[in-house]
């Protein structure tokens, strides 16, 4: 019997599961191999209430969200926590930066006790997580390692070495070089450092290397006089959960 | 007459979470709404004490489907705040990468969430083994559109060359060039579409509303251009807005309604295509008339068939743009343009793919102070309500089913970003 799959989706921009249609070469080979049995984004039918794979987009910010990840939880034997909103709380942290009374008066004034709102969690610390899918968004590559490997039953392969190192493989001029800030030294690999290669600077996306003081490119740093913990401030736009930020 | 209660709880191929209500008794329709249930997002809080240099990354994330949208709208805001003069070359770059974010939004929509309505399919998985030419097609030109995007931006959903100013890094004219070649070997597949959707018939349905849409006198307004009311026949500046946009809270949903002149108003490819058809191109008018889609269309249901029309003249659009700068030559070299102030407003306003978007910014000092972020699917919400109600008594004596199946299609025709539309505001409107 196929596997079956499922997606949700809950404080996001639905942009991973988007990244998942954007599979276009893959697609109808990976519909082929699982049943998708619930996808609102994408269709309508429902066919099935337990998962063998739960796909979980977004952070928890709401009493209702955190009652309804419990429930997939019960209903799923792996849950895949996908994107930065789910796996590290992405943007949706920095309204934890703020008094959540002030957000909430700033937004909806004098509606402001209407509306549901609780300061924002990742999935893993609401319910048990089983792998992960980093970035804002995921890379298309990844979404589909971590995918074949599960089907296979065998653990994905996703980095744990900063973005350095993929940026220097793409011969990038160094970030640092141009007078930026970049967190590529700290942040976890797996995206071929895009952002600098279209120019930019690493936002961070993907969370940090899982020891950033040993693993992360300490020599780049200290040749510019800067330590872990100066690149770590610059954390907020997606790691604001992190104790790196606080 | 039999009483009817409809209630679509998270409607499906839709971008975030909405419910449908429709209650009947006696033949009276006495409810009829679209209920949004996402949860708040509250952006402009987020944005408050953010820099100028970052703030189209945060906003960027509003929504994954029109991720360069709000990019750009969010980028002419801030440019427009601190002072910042687009070169030619960058405002022509801009121009493509949007339109091939239409392009990869009005496919997906047409083809992935609005035509299993039309053949009695749940979605396009099981029209993959009925209809394979069709689904490969689509995902094909899904394909294509996102690559316009990754070429420029170096990707759809979050782009990251789109700077302040302009581009952190131009694509290799050789790289525009094969760009160029390859959307036009796609050139059938526009008109496969076209064929298409001019057999996918729409339920007869009329309403007269008002239509909001960007007006430009040099081209069919997608990237820039004044604000156009169909009802006063008027322009305004996009920084004077507020003279004709209104917002109001409703206790049922997490999004706010807006009106102009009256109680509601349309904004999205139907709308557009009424307020400026005429500077269709001459490729697209033909598809609206191969697909029986006239200026003013009043079914809203056919606003699908307005994006299958925008698909071919973004399609044009894009290969006449991208030529032209290859002609005209530029500079892959150029710096972004620097702010000339710290402080100020500044208002962008784009047609993204579902509508009108206005990004409203107050800088001081080179940080947000106040934002207001006006999305489409808020625009529409007041007028799905009033297409619900007004549609609502042909269906009451339909079958359950069918009822729901219709008022679905309904909703859908908008194309509702529900993510985007959960950010509210506390201005207070006169």
């Amino acid at each position: 019997m196929k596997p079956k799959v499922a997606f949700f989706s809950f404080t996001s921009c639905e942009g991973c599961q988007l990244m998942f249609l954007n599979l276009e070469d893959e697609l109808l080979d990976l519909l082929g191999a699982v049943e998708i049995v619930n996808f609102r984004e994408a269709m309508k039918e429902v066919t099935s209430d337990e998962y063998d794979v739960c796909f979980i987009e977004g952070s928890v910010t709401t009493h209702s969200d955190a009652e309804e990840v419990k429930k997939l939880r019960e209903r799923s034997k792996i849950v895949i926590s996908f994107g930065a909103c789910a796996c590290i709380g992405g943007i949706n942290a920095i309204k934890n930066f703020q008094p959540l009374e002030d957000v909430r008066k700033y937004v909806y004034d004098g509606k402001w006790q209407t509306y549901d709102t609780i300061p924002t969690m990742k999935l893993e610390e609401v319910i048990k997580v089983d792998a992960y899918i980093h970035g804002c968004p995921p890379d298309r590559k990844e979404i589909l390692e971590v995918v074949t490997s599960l089907l296979l039953g065998k653990k994905p392969n996703i980095p744990d070495y900063p973005v350095c190192v993929e940026c220097k493989l793409a011969e990038n001029v160094c970030v640092y070089d141009k007078g930026l800030m970049c967190l590529g030294p700290v942040t976890r690999a797996g995206c071929n450092a895009i952002c600098p290669t279209f120019g930019n600077k690493c936002l961070g996306c993907r969370g940090l290397v899982s020891d950033p003081n040993n693993n992360a490119q300490k020599d780049l740093l200290a040749e510019r006089g800067l330590t872990v913990d100066d690149v770590l401030k610059e954390f907020r736009m997606f790691d604001g959960l992190s104790e790196a930020s606080k | 007459m039999s009483d009817m209660n409809v209630k679509v709880h998270h409607l499906t191929r839709v971008e975030g979470h909405g419910n449908i209500v429709v209650n009947s008794k006696n033949g009276e329709v006495v409810d009829a709404r679209f209920e949004i249930v996402e949860s708040p997002r509250f952006f402009e809080a987020m944005l408050k004490g953010r820099r100028w240099q970052e703030v189209q990354y945060i906003t960027s994330r509003i929504c994954g489907i029109c991720a360069v949208g709000h990019t750009s709208t969010s980028l002419q805001g801030t440019e427009m705040a601190l002072g910042m003069k687009l070169s030619d070359q960058a405002r022509a770059l801009r121009k493509v990468v949007f339109f091939g974010e239409e392009l990869q939004s009005h496919i997906l929509h047409a083809y992935f969430l609005a035509a299993p309505d039309f053949v009695g399919a749940p979605s396009v998985i099981p029209l993959a083994a009925t209809a394979p030419d069709i689904v490969k097609r689509a995902l094909k030109l899904k394909k294509l559109a996102n690559k316009v995007c990754e070429v420029i931006a170096g990707r759809h959903v979050h782009p990251i060359a789109m700077v302040p100013g302009g581009f952190s890094k131009y694509p290799d004219p050789k790289t525009l060039k094969a760009l160029k070649e390859e959307l036009l070997s796609y050139s059938g597949d526009v008109d496969e579409t076209v064929k298409l959707f001019a057999t996918l018939e729409a339920p007869d349905y009329h309403r007269e509303t008002e239509f909001l849409s960007l007006k430009n006198p040099k081209e069919y307004a997608f990237y820039e251009g004044d604000i156009y009311s169909s009802d006063t026949k008027k322009t305004v500046k996009q920084i004077d807005y507020r003279s004709l946009i209104k917002e109001t809270m409703v206790d049922y949903s997490t999004s706010k309604h807006a009106h102009a002149s009256r109680g509601s108003y349309m904004v999205g490819a139907l709308a557009r295509f009424n307020n400026n058809y005429d500077q269709l191109h001459p490729r697209a008018k033909r598809a609206a008339e191969a697909m029986k889609i006239k200026p003013v269309c009043y079914n809203t249901f056919m606003a699908t068939h307005a994006q299958v029309v925008e698909t071919v003249h973004c399609f044009e659009e894009a290969v006449a743009y991208i030529d032209r700068l290859l002609e005209k030559g530029y500079d892959v070299n150029e710096e972004p343009a620097k702010p000339t102030r710290m402080s100020g407003r500044g208002v962008g306003a784009c047609e993204v793919p579902r509508g009108l978007l206005i990004h409203d910014y107050t800088y001081e000092d080179g940080l947000i102070k106040d934002a207001n972020l006006i999305i489409p699917t808020n625009q529409n919400l007041a007028n799905m309500d009033a297409d619900l109600r007004a549609f609502a008594p042909a269906v009451i004596s339909k079958p359950h089913s069918e009822a729901e199946l219709l008022f679905e299609m309904l909703i859908r025709a908008y194309d509702p970003c529900i993510s985007c539309s959960c950010h509210l505001l506390h201005v207070e409107w006169v």
